[in-house]
């Protein structure tokens, strides 16, 4: 076992032929490194700034970036926008991350199923997987998020709610081409159950191309968040999220435009990174990139 | 071609069907349901609320309400606008010009711009503008259009001064060069996410026709690199971007509404967030309801305009 493991290189996942090209791919590093970065700035800075987020300071209104010690200027309360942004991502990663577990989490349920058991079962399924996708994804999580109460896990909720189709599309595409190998064949000519053979057996060999969906799926979450929050049905004040402090700057653009600028930037930022991950997975875990 | 047809209009009507259960578990998950812009009114009582939703039969079983309503649906009464009483469709239609015409100048733009770049990011691999346009196209994807949409009123607008930065037309001023002003700018925002999808797909299109046997005939005959561009790659690849364009519709939607807020343009995205805010659900159910259906309508068309373009789709 040993022998055959260390011969195909692939015995530890450090130096399997994976995470070699993993590692190979440039964009993807670049995009690890400022997702480290930007997670670090958003845990331990607010500790090392002087301000509180929530800190306001009436004289100190639309100081611009690099008055003081307020590095990145203040907000029409007067409130650091430096401290407001590293508050502000906590939320905004915090949600992209949950909505991506939960949306590939009912994604890969769904595509699981439907690719295995196929039938009208599978068909119905994969229906109303384009009947999700027919809807343009904002009308439906702001009808949704008007709706029911708003709040962080809600709004979690629905943006999960709004993309879980891709990852289904990919899982159910995967399953079906493994459902026939022999593997499956023989766990069926074992007895195994279904259930097991679904997620034990034709699971684990599919788990590439899920976590690329999966990485894909954060940039995707982040973005709703910036979009719902901006429109003013996302997170709501006093809780800060990039997208919230965006809503409202566009009457200030002209005399504080860095209001509209710096919480964009990290948006901007941390999406890239995480479409660049994406990227690189799906070269190192060799997807191609039309699947259906 | 016949059967083709008819597979393909099924497989739209059953879309439809699913859409529209969607659609009223939406409906009934606004609280009040139905009800919902009664319950605003003070001058309601529970009593009469009851007596309302005896008459409007809310209180048979959900499979006879939501038959009951698709029907209507079906029928062209998709209900009326409680901010002015005028029916939902004729609320859309009025909105609807200006979403067509800002999603339609931002497709041409796409289109245009995302062919040259797909085209010759496939003929100059892994060259240095390849490579740029790759890079280039994720970080387009990235960026919030809303933002883009700020940074360029920003530049264009408040410095600069090129540009309007928002409006669909000068009021007093309804020329057609007037209009064309007001568009540039948010059609570029609204593009932008779109040369990325779109160049990415024409450079994989193009890869794969250049690789054909056929490119290969035209090389053996002596025809002009130029020449066999324009007149056997070109057309062959951007065959299925036609199934793309329709595809992209959802998201062209959906950054339509987002460029539409930003540059208070008239349209049906603005529309669906006025309504939001009076909570007057029955216009925005009906533009859920719509823009689910022009989707599913344009994928049925763009399908049927590949199929006679390209008989080889037809047969398989």
């Amino acid at each position: 076992m040993t022998a055959i493991a260390a011969k195909s290189g692939q015995d530890r996942w450090w130096n399997s032929r994976t995470t070699h090209r993993f590692l190979g791919h440039h964009l993807a590093l670049l995009g690890m490194v400022m997702i480290v970065c930007l997670t670090l700035a958003c845990v331990l800075g607010p500790h090392l700034l002087p301000y509180d987020s929530l800190y306001i300071d009436l004289r100190a209104r639309f100081s611009p970036p690099l008055t003081g010690y307020h590095y990145l200027g203040t907000d029409p309360l007067g409130r650091d926008v430096a401290a407001r942004l590293f508050m502000a991502g906590r939320t905004s990663l915090l949600v992209g991350f949950s909505a991506m577990l939960l949306s590939t989490l009912i994604g890969t349920f769904v595509g699981v199923i439907a690719g295995y058991r196929g039938g009208w079962i599978g068909t119905i399924l994969m229906r109303t997987v384009d009947g999700f996708l027919s809807f343009p994804s904002i009308f439906l999580v702001l009808a949704l998020a008007a709706a029911l109460k708003p709040g962080p896990i809600m709004i979690t909720v629905v943006i999960a709610a709004s993309s879980w189709m891709e990852v289904a599309r990919i899982v159910e595409a995967e399953v079906r081409s493994l459902r026939e190998r022999e593997f499956v064949q023989a766990g069926r000519m074992l007895g195994l159950s279904g259930t097991h053979i679904m997620f034990r057996e034709i699971l684990p060999n599919a788990i590439g191309p899920i976590i690329v969906a999966a990485t894909l799926t954060v940039a995707r979450a982040i973005l709703m968040e910036a979009y719902i929050s901006f429109l003013g049905y996302g997170i709501q004040p006093p809780l800060p999220s990039w997208g919230n402090m965006l809503n409202g700057a566009q009457q200030y653009l002209n005399s504080a435009p860095w209001l509209a600028i710096i919480p964009g930037a990290a948006i901007t930022i941390a999406v890239t990174s995480f479409n660049f991950i994406g990227d690189g997975l799906r070269d190192a875990f060799d997807v191609r990139a039309d699947h259906s | 071609m016949r059967g083709f047809l008819i597979n393909r209009l099924c497989q739209s009507l059953v879309l439809l069907l699913i859409v529209s259960v969607i659609g009223f578990v939406v409906l009934n998950l606004i609280p009040g349901g139905p009800l919902a812009q009664f319950g605003l009114d003070p001058s309601m009582t529970q009593d009469d609320l009851n007596r309302l939703k005896e008459q409007l039969g809310l209180n048979r079983p959900l499979w006879m309400q939501y038959l009951d309503w698709a029907w209507r649906l079906v029928q062209g009464d998709w209900g009326h606008s409680f901010r002015d009483g005028a029916s939902v469709l004729d609320v859309i239609g009025r909105h609807l010009f200006a979403t067509l015409l800002l999603m339609g100048s931002s497709t041409i733009i796409a289109i245009a711009i995302g062919t040259w770049i797909g085209i010759r990011g496939a003929t100059h691999r892994y060259s240095v503008f390849d490579y740029l346009a790759t890079v280039g196209a994720m970080v387009a994807l990235s960026i919030p259009t809303f933002w883009f949409g700020l940074v360029g009123i920003y530049v264009f607008s408040l410095q600069l001064g090129w540009l309007p930065a928002g409006n669909m037309y000068t009021i007093g001023d309804g020329s057609a060069l007037n209009y064309m002003h007001h568009l540039i700018l948010p059609s570029i925002v609204l593009a932008l996410v779109h040369v990325a999808i779109w160049s990415r797909y024409m450079r994989s299109a193009t890869l794969d026709v250049i690789s054909q046997e056929f490119v290969k005939t035209a090389r053996a005959k002596g025809l002009s690199e130029r020449r066999i561009l324009m007149k056997h790659v070109v057309g062959n690849a951007l065959l299925p971007m036609i199934t793309l364009a329709g595809m992209q519709l959802p998201s062209v939607l959906t950054g339509a509404l987002v460029t539409e807020t930003v540059f208070t343009w008239p349209g049906m995205g603005r529309l669906f967030l006025d309504s939001l805010g009076y909570s007057d659900y029955p216009v925005v159910m009906g533009l859920l309801m719509f823009s689910a259906i022009l989707v599913v309508l344009c994928n049925l068309i763009t399908d049927i305009v590949v199929a006679i373009i390209d008989p080889r789709i037809r047969l398989s």
